[in-house]
């Protein structure tokens, strides 16, 4: 009965999505009443799919096998967490995992966007309507999640065990709060576009919506890469799959418009562009979807596939992209230019940002897909892996890490870059100094590792360095710098905080990258290894059965140069339903450094095969990225996106120059 | 500091700057120069029937045996690429992680670096249409902007 009633929400849902569409586009200058329509229907879609949302948990956590869904990917002996996880580890749940956080969306600027004017207000809420009325549509009439089973099977088959992870309870929420949330980017683009409200203010009240999508999307990738570390066995932490491509093409994309929104927001420059952009990260958050539901690629990610449901989806990635994109090719020239400036300035700098992000955006996305359409059109298969990306995504981030520094420390309108090398001098300094160090330790040799440490510290820095400045620490009395620190604005902190991030991510990955020790070896209880300054004593196996899967335990004792020990264990499993064997490796943190040992297959006598990697500040990779989030969140407390946008005085300044700024 | 001695260690102690992964003990090569270099082709030909994994990544038996076919072509004397070619012979182009330069991939290798080209010439070209406010100088405000200025500041005509 609970399942009809969420079955039926659902499909109530697509109908209210459906009508506040056409009512919202139809009479968007209709004023109060139909904004306060369109903002009920919104609140409602919310609370409908939360209720169908809410009908699958409780059927997956009641073990109620009459659901097709659950029967086959839910199991009575599985852990709880497991079990309402596993509500969208299945391709029909994850469906209306992504409806809950377009509907969760809608709803939060219904009822925290009373502040935007009610034309631009209803035209928002009417796309993402739409957008809800299309998905939930795709997923009622093609991947319907209510399907019934009669009669109920005794137990179901369980959840795919790699997916039997706390990651599963982090990962997709976390990643699909970002990758849908930039449709709220998208429909105040498509809201500008129609209303050709598109201004200083547009940004700033978008914004809040980008940041918001933008940080959930960073822990997103973050936490899956994280989960893929442990999980894979061997401490990979990013493998350019076309699926890992499919997430960090929206986050390039909404990296750009952060920085665009910025420019629009401060000089009402940029526009064109930013409007492009905030269709653009949504369109690739589409594209994604496409790529990793419709069974084109095949990963971990894409469960069961079904190449009808690739057909629909592509369908609906054609409409709307198609569809923005022609708006945007009738609307864009209306647009009148903002603010002048010269080519050395805040907004220079930030316009560089968006052609090297933007141009790596365009390096993976022709290296996602450029496979797939050689096959379709040539027949011929090539694959497009990592040394690819590294070497041409790469080639394009070294140049943006090396000016990235001196981008907040530019003036707006002309800046002087002379003077802001000067200030960086420290920055620069201490970079070097810290280079030199790591290049003495690790040799010195023609490398680009070293270069790679270089360029981590110089962008940590040169983040500081801004907040130095600003402070005037060492130019003024402490107390004085100390005042004015804490004084700034919150978004200057945050600035320098996420830049920071960035540094302290780059730092890991070319340490870890460069320098990781590995020993692949059998070794029989009792035995000992060496690694990295580590040593190794096996101590011995057991068995240690699980709730729904038998483990064998491989126990060790690990030894630090120092001379401290630590236990530690690590697992190979079998699931009991489906007899899939897993690995839980072992992982212990030494500073910001990892030993990741694995127990492979059990070879001759009681010996096994045991694999160990040192990875040197693997962690600081992730920490980067939960640094650049935080920065985000911080951003978001700052006053100015609290109070009201500011309105134009009647009578405007004087435009200096008519000349185009885009 | 004791981080920084351990990646002092670490750097030491590293066998090869790229990992092996799913690779067994008994498949290693003595030489470690040798096993080095085969780490080095491993990394960079694809596991066909997995996705989107190195074959010193997979631990698929296809992996395991094309692991051992490179490790007995550089025994055998083989360099680098004539190993690599023995393995694409045998199954493909789609075996190379990192494809060939050649006219069927020329739109993606050329793709990334013509964007940045022309998206520097779009940034220079308008650029200099806005020539008088970049050569107006640092901190010297044109004309325009002075009276601009000056009408901003005049007092409000009421």
């Amino acid at each position: 009965m609970i399942i009809e009633l969420g079955h039926f929400a659902l499909i109530l849902a697509f109908a209210v999505a459906a009508v506040s569409t056409i009512v919202g586009f139809a009479f968007w200058r209709n004023g109060e009443r139909i904004t306060l329509y369109v903002r009920q229907a919104a609140v409602l879609q919310f609370l409908l799919v939360a209720a169908a949302f809410g009908a699958l948990i409780n059927a997956f956590v009641t073990a109620d096998f009459s659901l097709s869904l659950a029967y086959q990917h839910d199991h009575s002996l599985m852990p709880l967490i497991y079990k309402v996880t596993s509500v969208w580890g299945s391709h029909e749940g994850s469906m209306v995992l992504w409806i809950s956080i377009l509907v969760a969306f809608g709803a939060a600027v219904a009822v925290f966007g009373r502040r935007l004017p009610q034309d631009l207000l209803t035209l928002v809420l009417a796309t993402q309507s739409l957008l809800v009325a299309a998905f939930a549509g795709f997923t009622i009439f093609t991947s319907n999640p209510f399907l019934r089973l009669n009669p109920a099977p005794l137990d179901g088959q369980d959840l795919n065990p790699v997916l039997q992870d706390i990651g599963l309870a982090v990962h997709p929420p976390l990643l699909y709060t970002g990758y849908v949330g930039f449709s709220i980017c998208f429909s105040f683009a498509i809201a500008a576009l129609i209303s050709g409200r598109i201004d200083a203010a547009w940004a700033r009240w978008v914004r809040p919506w980008t940041l918001l999508a933008w940080c959930f999307l960073t822990l997103g990738i973050a936490m899956g890469s994280y989960w893929a570390y442990y999980t894979l066995g061997w401490g990979g932490w990013w493998f350019w799959d076309p699926v890992e491509n499919a997430s960090f093409m929206p986050w390039l994309a909404g990296t750009a418009l952060l920085h665009s929104a910025l420019v629009m927001e401060k000089r009402n420059a940029l526009k064109i562009w930013t409007i492009f952009l905030s269709i653009i990260t949504f369109s690739l958050s589409l594209l994604g979807t496409f790529l990793v539901r419709s069974g084109v690629l095949t990963s971990i990610h894409t469960f069961a596939s079904d190449p009808r449901r690739g057909i629909v989806i592509l369908v609906l990635l054609a409409l709307f992209i198609g569809g923005a994109f022609t708006l945007f090719a009738l609307r864009a020239s209306a647009l009148r230019v903002g603010g002048l400036f010269a080519p050395i300035s805040r907004e220079g700098a930030l316009i560089l940002n968006n052609l090297f992000l933007a141009t790596g955006l365009a390096a993976v996305l022709v290296g996602t897909l450029y496979p797939l359409i050689l096959e379709a059109v040539a027949g011929k298969t090539i694959s497009v892996g990592a040394p690819f990306f590294n070497l041409t995504f790469g080639a394009l981030m070294v140049p943006l890490l090396l000016l990235l520094p001196f981008g907040p420390l530019l003036a707006w309108k002309r800046a002087d870059v002379v003077a802001v090398t000067q200030r960086l001098a420290a920055a620069i300094a201490l970079a070097l100094v810290c280079a030199v160090i790591v290049f003495t330790l690790a040799g010195w040799s023609i490398s680009l590792a070293p270069l790679g440490v270089l360029l981590g510290f110089w962008v940590a820095f040169g983040a500081i360095a801004e907040l130095v400045d600003r402070a005037k620490i060492g130019r003024i009395a402490p107390a004085e710098s100390w005042r004015r620190l804490v004084g700034l604005p919150r978004s200057a902190w945050s600035t320098a905080i996420a830049h920071f991030g960035v540094g302290v991510s780059v730092m890991g990955i070319v340490a870890t990258s460069a320098w990781a020790g590995e020993l692949i070896t059998t070794m029989a209880p009792g035995q000992t290894a060496m690694l990295s300054g580590y040593t190794i004593h096996f101590d011995g196996v057991d068995d240690q059965p699980g709730p729904n899967y038998d483990a064998t335990r491989g126990l060790f004792t690990v030894t630090e140069q120092g001379g401290g020990t630590r236990q530690i264990e690590a697992e190979k499993r079998v699931y009991t339903v489906s007899q899939q064997p897993t690995t839980q490796a072992s992982i212990n943190t030494y500073g910001f450094s990892q030993l990741y040992l694995q127990l492979g297959e059990k070879g001759q006598g009681n010996a096994f095969v045991v694999r160990i990697w040192f990875k040197p500040f693997v962690t600081l990779i992730w920490l980067g990225a939960i640094i650049m989030a935080f920065a985000g969140f911080l951003s978001l407390t700052d006053r100015r996106l609290r109070v009201g946008a500011p309105r134009r005085a009647a009578a405007e300044a004087p435009q200096p120059v008519p000349e185009a700024a885009e | 500091m004791k981080s920084l001695a351990a990646l002092a260690i670490a750097v030491l102690l590293a066998l090869t700057p790229t990992a092996s992964f799913a690779v067994n003990p008994d498949e290693l090569l003595a030489d470690p120069v040798l096993e080095a270099r085969a780490e080095a082709i491993g990394t960079s030909l694809r596991c066909l029937v997995c996705q989107n994994e190195s074959i010193e990544a997979s631990d698929a038996d296809l992996a395991h045996d094309l692991r051992v076919l490179v490790r007995e072509r550089l025994k055998a004397g083989d360099t680098d690429d004539q190993a690599k070619q023995y393995i694409v012979d045998r199954y493909g182009e789609f075996v190379l992680l990192q494809p060939v330069f050649a006219p069927h991939t020329l739109i993606l290798w050329l793709a990334a670096p013509a964007l940045i080209v022309i998206g520097a010439l779009v940034l220079f070209i308008t650029g200099r249409r806005r020539k008088p406010l970049a050569t107006a100088g640092s901190n010297v405000l044109s004309a325009e902007e002075i009276e601009a200025l000056e009408k901003l500041s005049a007092p409000p005509e009421r």
